[in-house]
């Protein structure tokens, strides 16, 4: 194995990256339009949320509670008659629907503990979820303050004074930024490794090359460490300029010790696009192939929903995906601060992973060239 | 028969023809006379093959008048009527074919797409199996036969229509001479069978060129001159049509041409021996591709290599080259035996493949600069080197092209230059003037020969041209894996007795096949399975010409053709429709991705986007220690969403722990918190700290955090103010409707069934039509009566047909495997999903009139139907709740409209009444759609 060679054949693949221009296009589009747009058009949990109110009290404790609601939390509230309701509801065009009774504060001020339904369309997953909780607080609040106006003292004394660390406002622009980096760092380093092997089959120029005295391992680590490069110098800028600057995300750690991580990340990952290119024969199944693999890595590896709520065979399978590692040390690193003393276990389970990975698409390459 | 006796069967006028820069085709005029066979000879990329497109109506006609069979070219309804009187077989090898159908789908499907019933079709194509020779072999996939087999199988389905005009674009280029000749036989034998049928034919053999009735020279888009061959050759002076040929060109081109005359090897006696084999084999699988082939070649020597297509030529150098270790015997180079472990060995050998395969992506000097590099030449001496190698290979003005650019004569010049790069004293060179034209190929030659004499340059080459197997000093004919003979071309053609090497070769090629034929039955051949990467088992000859024609008691021409093609023919469609499925059930892996990917997707992200948050882990600072703040930390730790750890020792314990993402929420009670609650004359306060690192997570832990809270407040309440503090108390009774349970699973999974069967049912749909543009098959939609609607919709049904089937095991899935509760009308579910997956591969269609290369739609399929069906159909966020373009796409994408009748249907109890709302956009989607797919679809290429 000659260092030289891996230079040259290197050198190549730039060269012939840098001549198409659709690709570049594309390495572009994927680090900045698409990061920046995906980050902030995400909407905070709950934005606009549709809610509808059933007034049968007509009281000032109903008024207050139909002014609680604005945007852009909320939607305006649409005042329905309990008619309306679950049709309403049926069509999907209300998330919420809260229904005061009739006497509410008659009720409420006579002790007689009325009930305020309050319905949630529980298919409407996120703002189902986490929005119900928020209705309930704000009407709570809403009637204990009216209560408190006509009478005090009757509550425990003790507040809860609730802090996030690390994300004071909970942002979600901020974690979804750094997900799409990641996404988009999986994505491109195994295409760009993968397709371009296949093209180059296709076109009969890796046959010619094993003419020439070069090894396999070679050309395999030179195609690593090109598209690699490509990779890890738009995902910096993208950090650098998208992330911190237009959007605005503070970011706490080390970026060059993420870096690094993001190299190991990009061994792992072109690596599993050559092996991946050697498994199908042609663009189409290269295609589907690829859907399969980069849905679960996105969706399983901890970066769109918390690990633990998954069942404990996915995390275990999930251990031997280099992205479940990265997207802890991303988090470790960028958010919370954390140096090489608290993430060396995600450094060396990144090395492994890539060992392995290099170790099997080596292989198959060597059988793929035949 | 005089031209002038009966109208010409094509007539062009001031015809041109442009891609991009390039002028193709420049001013042309000319009658192509009906009834006869007529060739089109010249270089490569004179416009032989725009001019044949033009003429077939596969191309859209730029400028002046194309006129065939009595009708202008221009006008689609004249193309409608007359293309099934024309039959139209582009260049390369099986390149209108579809390699994983077998020979007998092939045909069986031109067959359908010209209307013809199945009784018609089986005795055509039964006639045309017989007539080729291909009887054998119906079930043989058409991808692993031999170049001159899969000509064979095209001009067969060519001719299942009873075609008045033919027309080949080079239909033996890279053809070896035997499969040549059975091809020209059997074009003789039809028609002498149809006299009327014109047949036109573009081709780089001057040879074949001779036998024709009428020639047609061209050269940069022009014409050179027509007549018949006895005219052009008369006119030149010339003895042979090559000469006459060259003898046209204008002055220019013809400049620094002169014939190749390689002098005799002076000191052939003494020299070394370079490459030596003996018995060398080689096995994929059962099949033998090189059987015990053995050969000595000294240095210097010009030596060719000779055979039919598959015969293990190509094996054999590859086996010299240490690209394949031999199965048996040694290879070795300068006595020493090729290791393909051995990187040593390579330096000494230069070789060429037989298609181009430098960077097209690099310059001409980065390639010679690469390859310079890479066989460690002295940096100091690279730059020096490559200029040598640039004026000896006439490549200074081009240094700086890309090799795309260049006529396929100065790529090969360049492939032999960077072969030579690092002066090798073996070069190895496969088919390297396959489809040059006669004047580039003589330039070449003369390079060999220089390299040859002068350098001492052992130079071991395969071809098909006969009057290049002559220029070499000794040549071997390899036959099914064997060498029939070795020895000078002079000495062959002396111990056969023939009049010409081509007559000899051929002479012994028979032979071999005879006695091949005697000893194993011919019958076994269509079973065997070739393994990967080897050449197909040689091919039976055809019947002797004569006997069998090809349509036994076929009616007049012009009676068949009277009835005009139907402007819809369900038949046409279908046979879309068939290969198309015919086709995914040859692609296990294609296949088996369509139907269990979704479900593997399905299952994956189920799981995966999952809104339960639980097994938080939590650590308590407790400053108190008190029974009621054990109470209060009692409060989370029994709750099922926290798991408790531990307590903090301080504050420096808590930031290190929440830093190393060990726990998610940290509890803080003050000192005195029991004394301070009780006394109830100051507020105190519990501190709790969440990590943020991931909103989503945090947001839920906050909100269970919260509800614990209130609700630890309201029972100490009632316990301490027993009555008094039920005044002022009021519940909130919380209904989560349709998912009593506020399951993920039960709101993740019908809102999947709009995601999946978008993605993958598009991305199918996009490829099919994008695929055969890539490869070159869409001709056959361009030549052949099927209308863009039977095209268009043909390929879809089968992807609708998938995709429901898709349906019902997502649907069984999400019931029986993941338990989601179905409430509502499942017809009214599955009406929707048709509808739905109609759209969906109507989006891919539409798509793919845009895209033309298959990464190109892989992506851009993948942005078009992910992010919207993710984003702006109310999977996550409601479509309500969305602003600006995301709100737009929302209304109009028709995820939106199923996602709603999913959930509704699933959840809700819902059915057709209550759901007509959202039905009607879906109603309307899939014909829109489709509809624009049509009318942008080209029924020609531009």
């Amino acid at each position: 194995m000659r260092a030289a060679n891996i230079f040259q054949l290197g050198i190549k693949e730039l060269r012939g990256l840098a001549r198409d221009p659709m690709l570049l296009v594309l390495i572009v589009y994927s680090f900045t339009v698409s990061i920046y747009t995906a980050s902030s058009a995400t909407p905070e949990t709950l934005n606009r949320a549709a809610i509808a109110i059933v007034d049968e009290d007509q009281s000032p404790v109903s008024t207050r509670l139909i002014t609680a609601f604005y945007p852009p939390y909320f939607s305006v509230p649409k005042l329905i008659s309990p008619y309306e309701m679950d049709r309403r509801m049926d069509a999907g065009l209300d998330t919420f629907a809260l229904n005061i009774p009739p006497n509410f504060q008659r009720d409420l001020l006579a002790g007689r503990s009325p009930t305020i339904q309050l319905n949630i369309d529980a298919t409407r997953m996120s703002q189902a979820f986490s929005g119900g909780g928020y209705v309930q607080s704000i009407v709570s609040d809403e009637v204990s303050e009216f209560l408190n106006r006509h009478r005090g003292g009757g509550t425990v004394p003790v507040d809860l004074a609730l802090r996030a660390r690390f994300n004071q406002q909970l942002s979600k622009g901020w974690f979804g930024s750094i997900t799409n980096v990641i996404s988009s760092i999986t994505m491109l380093s195994i295409i760009l490794t993968g397709a371009a092997l296949i093209r180059e089959r296709e076109h009969g120029t890796i046959e010619h090359l094993l003419v020439m005295p070069v090894t396999p391992t070679e050309i395999m680590l030179s195609k690593i460490w090109s598209m690699g490069l490509v990779v890890l110098i738009a995902a910096s800028a993208s950090l650098v300029f998208v992330v911190q600057w237009a959007l605005k995300v503070p970011i706490n750690g080390s970026l060059s010790l993420f870096l690094v991580g993001t190299a190991l990340q990009l061994f792992a990952t072109t690596s599993m696009g050559i092996f991946l290119a050697t498994m199908a024969g042609t663009m189409p199944q290269f295609g589907l192939l690829l859907m399969l693999v980069l849905l679960p890595l996105q969706v399983l590896s901890g970066g769109s929903t918390p690990r633990e709520s998954m069942p404990q065979i996915i995390q275990d399978i999930m251990l031997a995906a280099p992205n479940t590692h990265f997207v802890m040390l991303a988090q470790s690193v960028l958010f919370r601060g954390a140096g090489l003393d608290v993430v060396w276990p995600q450094f060396a389970a990144l090395v492994a992973i890539g060992g392995v990975l290099f170790f099997f698409a080596l292989r198959r390459f060597r059988k793929f060239l035949r | 028969m005089s031209p002038g006796a009966v109208p010409p069967v094509a007539r062009l006028e001031h015809v041109g023809l442009s891609y991009g820069a390039t002028r193709a085709l420049d001013d042309v005029t000319l009658d192509i006379p009906a009834g006869r066979m007529i060739g089109l000879i010249g270089p490569d990329g004179v416009g032989k093959s725009s001019l044949l497109s033009l003429i077939a109506g596969a191309h859209v006609v730029q400028s002046g008048r194309v006129e065939v069979l009595g009708g202008d070219m221009a006008d689609a309804e004249h193309r409608r009527l007359t293309c099934p009187r024309i039959a139209y077989m582009p260049q390369g090898l099986g390149k209108n074919l579809y390699p994983t159908l077998s020979v007998f789908e092939n045909i069986d499907f031109f067959g359908r797409l010209f209307g013809q019933d199945q009784a018609e079709r089986h005795r055509r194509i039964a006639g045309l199996l017989k007539a080729t020779g291909l009887d054998p072999f119906p079930d043989r996939p058409a991808g692993k036969l031999s170049g001159g087999m899969k000509q064979k199988v095209g001009l067969c389905c060519a001719l299942i229509h009873d075609p008045d005009l033919l027309i080949l674009d080079e239909p033996t280029t890279g053809v070896d001479p035997l499969s040549r000749r059975q091809f020209w036989q059997l074009i003789d034998t039809i028609r002498r069978d149809r006299p009327g049928m014109s047949v036109m034919v573009a081709t780089a053999y001057m040879e074949e060129a001779q036998d024709f009735d009428w020639l047609v020279a061209m050269e940069d888009g022009r014409l050179l001159a027509t007549g018949t061959p006895a005219e052009l050759t008369a006119r030149t002076g010339t003895p042979n049509l090559d000469a006459a040929f060259i003898a046209l060109l204008p002055e220019e081109k013809r400049r620094g041409h002169r014939e190749v005359v390689i002098p005799p090897r002076a000191d052939a006696a003494e020299a070394d021996i370079a490459i030596e084999a003996e018995h060398l084999t080689m096995r994929f699988g059962d099949f033998v591709a090189v059987d015990d082939v053995s050969f000595r070649i000294p240095r210097g020597e010009i030596f060719g290599f000779l055979g039919s297509n598959g015969c293990g030529k190509t094996t054999t150098m590859k086996m010299l080259t240490g690209l394949l270790p031999a199965s048996e015997g040694t290879a070795r180079l300068f006595g020493r035996e090729v290791d393909p472990n051995d990187i040593e060995v390579r330096r000494h050998v230069g070789y060429m493949s037989q298609a181009f395969s430098l960077y097209t992506e690099l310059t001409v000097r980065q390639n010679l600069d690469l390859h310079a590099r890479l066989f460690r030449l002295a940096p100091e001496t690279i730059p020096g080197r490559i200029e040598e190698m640039a004026a000896r290979f006439d490549l200074q003005d081009i240094m700086d092209d890309l090799p795309d650019a260049l006529p396929l004569g100065i790529r090969q010049r360049l492939s032999l230059a960077v072969a030579m790069i690092h002066a090798p004293d073996i070069l190895i060179l496969d088919e390297p003037t396959s489809g040059v034209d006669p004047v580039a190929r003589d330039g070449f030659w003369q390079i060999l020969s220089d390299l040859s004499r002068k350098d001492s340059v052992t130079i071991f080459v395969s071809t098909h041209f006969m009057n290049e197997a002559e220029l070499c000093d000794r040549i071997s004919l390899m036959h099914a894996g064997r060498v029939l003979v070795s020895d000078t071309p002079a000495a062959i053609v002396r111990k056969r007795g023939a009049g010409s090497l081509e007559e000899a070769f051929i002479a012994y090629l028979e032979e071999a096949i005879d006695a091949r034929a005697k000893t194993a039955p011919p019958a076994a051949g269509g079973t065997s399975a070739p393994a990967p990467a080897t050449p197909a088992v040689p091919e039976k000859p055809p019947v002797p010409a004569g006997p069998v024609p090809p349509r036994p008691a076929s009616p007049p021409a012009a009676a068949a053709h009277a009835a005009s093609p139907r402007r819809f023919d369900p038949r046409r469609m279908f046979a879309y429709t068939r290969r198309e499925a015919l086709e995914l059930r040859r692609d296990p892996i294609r296949a088996t991705l369509a139907l269990l990917g979704t479900v593997i997707l399905m299952f994956v992200v189920g799981y995966g986007i999952n809104m339960d948050v639980d097994n938080l882990s939590f650590a308590v600072l407790d400053r108190d220690d008190t029974a009621l703040s054990q109470d209060y930390v009692q409060q989370i730790a029994g709750s099922r969403y926290f798991i408790e750890k531990p307590p903090i020792t301080d504050y420096a314990d808590m930031d290190r722990r929440m830093r190393d993402g060990e726990i998610s929420l940290a509890i803080e009670i003050p000192p005195g918190f029991a004394r301070d609650v009780a006394r109830g004359n100051k507020t105190v306060e519990i501190g709790a700290w969440i990590d943020g690192a991931m909103p989503s997570r945090a947001e839920t832990v906050r909100g269970y955090v919260q509800g614990m809270h209130a609700a630890w407040l309201t029972q100490k309440a009632r316990q301490r103010y027993g009555d008094a503090a039920t005044v002022g108390d009021f519940r909130i009774e919380i209904r989560y409707r349709y998912n009593p349970g506020v399951q993920s699973l039960v709101a993740i999974v019908p809102a999947m069934l709009p995601l999946l069967l978008m993605m993958i049912p598009a991305m199918l749909a996009v490829l099919s039509v994008v695929r055969e543009k890539e490869l070159g098959s869409i001709t056959n939609f361009y030549v052949t009566p099927v209308t863009r609607f039977e095209f268009l919709v043909g390929k879809q049904l089968p992807y609708v047909a998938l995709a429901m089937l898709n349906f019902a095991m997502l649907v069984a899935f999400a019931v029986f495997i993941f338990r989601v509760p179905f409430t509502g009308s499942l017809l009214a579910l599955s009406l929707a999903a048709l509808l739905y997956v109609f759209a969906a591969t109507a989006l891919g269609l539409l798509l793919s009139t845009f895209m033309s290369s298959q990464i190109a739609a892989i992506f851009g399929t993948a942005l078009l139907t992910l992010i919207p069906a993710v984003n702006y159909s109310g999977m996550i966020d409601p479509v309500t709740s969305l602003q600006g373009a995301g709100a737009f796409v929302g209304q109009i994408y028709p995820a939106t409209y199923f996602m709603t009748i999913a959930r509704g249907t699933f959840s809700k109890g819902l059915g057709f009444a209550d759901l007509a709302g959202s039905f009607l956009p879906l109603l309307i989607a899939g014909p829109v759609l489709l509809g624009l797919g049509i009318a942008l679809l080209k029924k020609q290429a531009s």
